[in-house]
């Protein structure tokens, strides 16, 4: 129990389960999940599809934040990644086959390959710092993106690409399916090799791990590549899901949410240290939000400060002097009980 | 952790310091200058009427809420922070204005109250990054998703304001110089509006509190090395918060004089308009790491993005977005300028 309260994803838990049960008490049948049209159906899978894009773009980002750097171009590249589609499938004459949807998925994710590479350059060869990096990117992107479309919401009538971000597969969201995908790649690739230790020893000191012989540099770009790849993924799957490339609107601030998931989550803008469970969690957290001031019947702007209120409360509950507090009444409690007292790092 | 952070940050200060000559000192805020005008000299061989003594007036007219904000972001920038919520508190500023004076409010308890707002948050931001060690990129963001939150909660539409003082206000014009006559025989005058002064007033005290006063120097100590600053024995806690209060309050006066501006409160004013007053803060030549930087670059830097704005409202068949990508390409070339600037003095 004592591992568990001291575990880092021990109060975005707590959250998380205390907005859905906001939710049952508000709505008795909130949890309920039935089949309809071979699917299944219920707020709680609303939430597993609506959490996908946030979710994606809160993995690139956790592997950012763990190198102490930043994305903030995340939200302008979905919107990248979304007129790149989306103008190539309304562009051919075969909207809904196979090949042009694929090739143009293919063409949106290189395009934003190579934007991350851009952000990767900047902030690992020319060293500029991450935030103003990747603001560069923030304010000329949806600029790029609104030149791509040519100023106008591209809508796409392809049945193929609308199951991407709509779709079922094996009764579960098929965004859903590809954001699971993404989230247990990444996390077996960074915990089962050396990868996600190498990212978190850069994110402590870089130049301590390139004398350690780290390849630093390699690194941070990879990072920010793999950062732009899950938005561009992100960019498809909100575009599928509203069957348009909106320069505007697409990812309007998903940048802010994403980062919101990774810090609510646990894992420190100051870098070094990361969880993906956490990120998982928080995203969860920010999306239940959402779901939960709708269901609640309250005015869906008013959403911010309720969102401010829940970020607020996990950042004070993890922060050093509440944690300090927590840990130095646990050791008192523990002392009257005549208990050995641990070594608290 | 924090032992690496001071490592880093004394081995670019030394650096920094090297280059003490008035040309490395000033030299970021010049090539600001020459931005402008280069900017203005591709303005005025394309267009006509460019360089028209109105049209550069205009320009603070447009940007006065702009420029205060700018002066409010420099402050928290030279200590190393940020600050994403100056536009949310904006927004609240003008719907607080709005409400308050539709409820009744004489205008000057209603300006009082719109800077005691300011004034809250700022100190609200600055505990919670002080005391609870939250980043400032995070506080500042719940900062700016409760002041959105509220201006939906103060009311979803936009007020209109019809208290005389304000309307006076804002279409009182301060004549400066006859520029010709009308056809109808008047003179004609360039002119300002009374929120330019205010924002030209508050540059003017930024930069003399920066330069000449301890809690100036004190701003700039901790950007240039926190752990220094404390270790000097500088009230570093007091004046982190305290430069919060300083952007929540230029916050507050900037949605003072855009309610002045557009005779309204609307929830969704100023969206995004923090990344101007960063972009504006970086082209003027200070480092988002802190420790360096001037008010006057700042002002610089909200010129040279409202050049920019005129010239594309001036061409006509641009389309609006091509402002976007010549900001971030004009973001590049300062950041990349500011980068080498460093390297060279490290050599």
């Amino acid at each position: 129990m004592r591992s568990l309260t001291r575990s880092k994803v021990f109060w975005p838990l707590v959250a998380l389960v205390a907005l859905l049960a906001v939710n049952v008490v508000a709505r008795p049948g909130f949890l309920g999940v039935r089949m309809q049209d071979g699917h299944l159906y219920g707020s709680l899978i609303d939430i597993l599809r609506n959490t996908s894009p946030i979710l994606l773009v809160a993995i690139g980002m956790t592997l950012v934040i763990a190198t102490r750097g930043i994305d903030l171009s995340v939200g302008a590249l979905v919107a990248i990644a979304g007129a790149v589609a989306c103008t190539q499938i309304a562009a051919s004459p075969t909207p809904g086959s196979a090949s042009t949807v694929l090739i143009a998925i293919g063409t949106a994710l290189l395009v934003c390959l190579v934007l991350g590479a851009w952000n990767g350059f900047l902030v690992s060869v020319v060293g500029i710092q991450p935030i103003i990096a990747t603001l560069i990117l923030m304010t000329a992107g949806r600029g790029i993106a609104m030149l791509v479309t040519g100023g106008q919401i591209t809508t796409v009538n392809s049945p193929l690409y609308k199951s991407i971000g709509a779709g079922f597969l094996l009764t579960l969201p098929v965004s859903a399916i590809i954001a699971g995908v993404v989230l247990a790649a990444t996390a077996l690739l960074t915990r089962r090799t050396a990868l996600g230790t190498l990212v978190e020893s850069v994110g402590i000191n870089p130049e301590a791990s390139r004398l350690a012989g780290v390849r630093a540099r390699s690194i941070i770009w990879t990072v920010y590549v793999f950062s732009a790849l899950c938005a561009a993924i992100a960019g498809i799957l909100i575009s599928s899901n509203v069957t348009a490339a909106d320069a505007n609107n697409n990812g309007l601030w998903i940048e802010l949410d994403a980062i919101l998931a990774v810090v609510i989550g646990g894992t420190s803008l100051m870098g070094g240290k990361f969880s993906l469970t956490g990120t998982l969690i928080g995203a969860f957290i920010i999306e239940t939000l959402r779901i939960t001031v709708i269901s609640l019947g309250i005015a869906p702007e008013v959403n911010l400060v309720f969102k401010a209120v829940v970020v607020i409360l996990v950042c004070l509950l993890q922060s050093p002097v509440v944690q300090r507090k927590f840990r130095a009444r646990r050791r008192a409690v523990a002392q009257e009980h005549g208990e050995a007292v641990e070594v608290v790092a | 952790m924090a032992a690496t952070e001071v490592q880093a940050g004394a081995t670019t200060r030394t650096s920094r310091m090297r280059g003490t000559s008035p040309l490395a000192r000033y030299g970021s805020v010049l090539a600001t200058l020459v931005t402008l005008v280069l900017v203005f000299v591709i303005g005025s061989t394309r267009y006509t009427g460019f360089l028209d003594s109105q049209t550069i007036l205009n320009l603070f007219i447009d940007n006065a809420f702009l420029i205060v904000l700018a002066v409010g972001m420099t402050f928290v920038i030279l200590t190393g922070g940020i600050d994403l919520s100056m536009g949310a508190v904006m927004a609240l500023s003008t719907m607080v204005t709005a409400r308050l004076l539709i409820a009744g409010w004489a205008p000057g308890p209603v300006i009082a109250a719109v800077l005691l707002l300011g004034c809250v948050f700022g100190v609200g931001v600055g505990l919670f990054i002080r005391v609870f060690e939250v980043q400032p990129f995070i506080a500042t963001l719940a900062a700016m998703f409760l002041a959105r939150g509220l201006c939906f909660v103060v009311s979803p539409n936009s007020l209109s304001i019809t208290d005389p003082f304000f309307v006076s206000l804002s279409q009182s014009r301060i004549r400066l110089w006859p520029t010709g006559t009308a056809f109808d025989g008047r003179t004609l005058y360039a002119f300002i509006s009374p929120s330019v002064i205010v924002a030209l007033v508050i540059v003017a005290i930024a930069a003399w509190v920066l330069h000449a006063t301890r809690f100036g120097r004190t701003v700039y100590a901790i950007g240039g090395n926190q752990g220094s600053a404390e270790l000097m024995g500088l009230p570093v806690a007091r004046t982190q918060v305290l430069v919060y209060v300083v952007s929540g309050v230029c916050s507050a006066i900037g949605g003072l004089i855009f309610a002045m501006y557009s005779l309204s409160g609307y929830a969704l004013t100023g969206v995004g308009v923090e990344l101007d007053a960063i972009s504006a803060v970086v082209i003027g030549g200070t480092l988002l790491t802190g420790g360096s930087g001037f008010v006057i670059g700042s002002l610089l830097g909200v010129l040279v993005l409202g050049t920019i704005q005129t010239i594309i409202s001036f061409e006509g068949t641009l389309s609006s977005w091509w402002t976007k990508i010549v900001i971030g390409a004009l973001l590049l070339v300062f950041v990349v300028l500011q980068r080498l600037l460093i390297i060279r003095r490290r050599t």
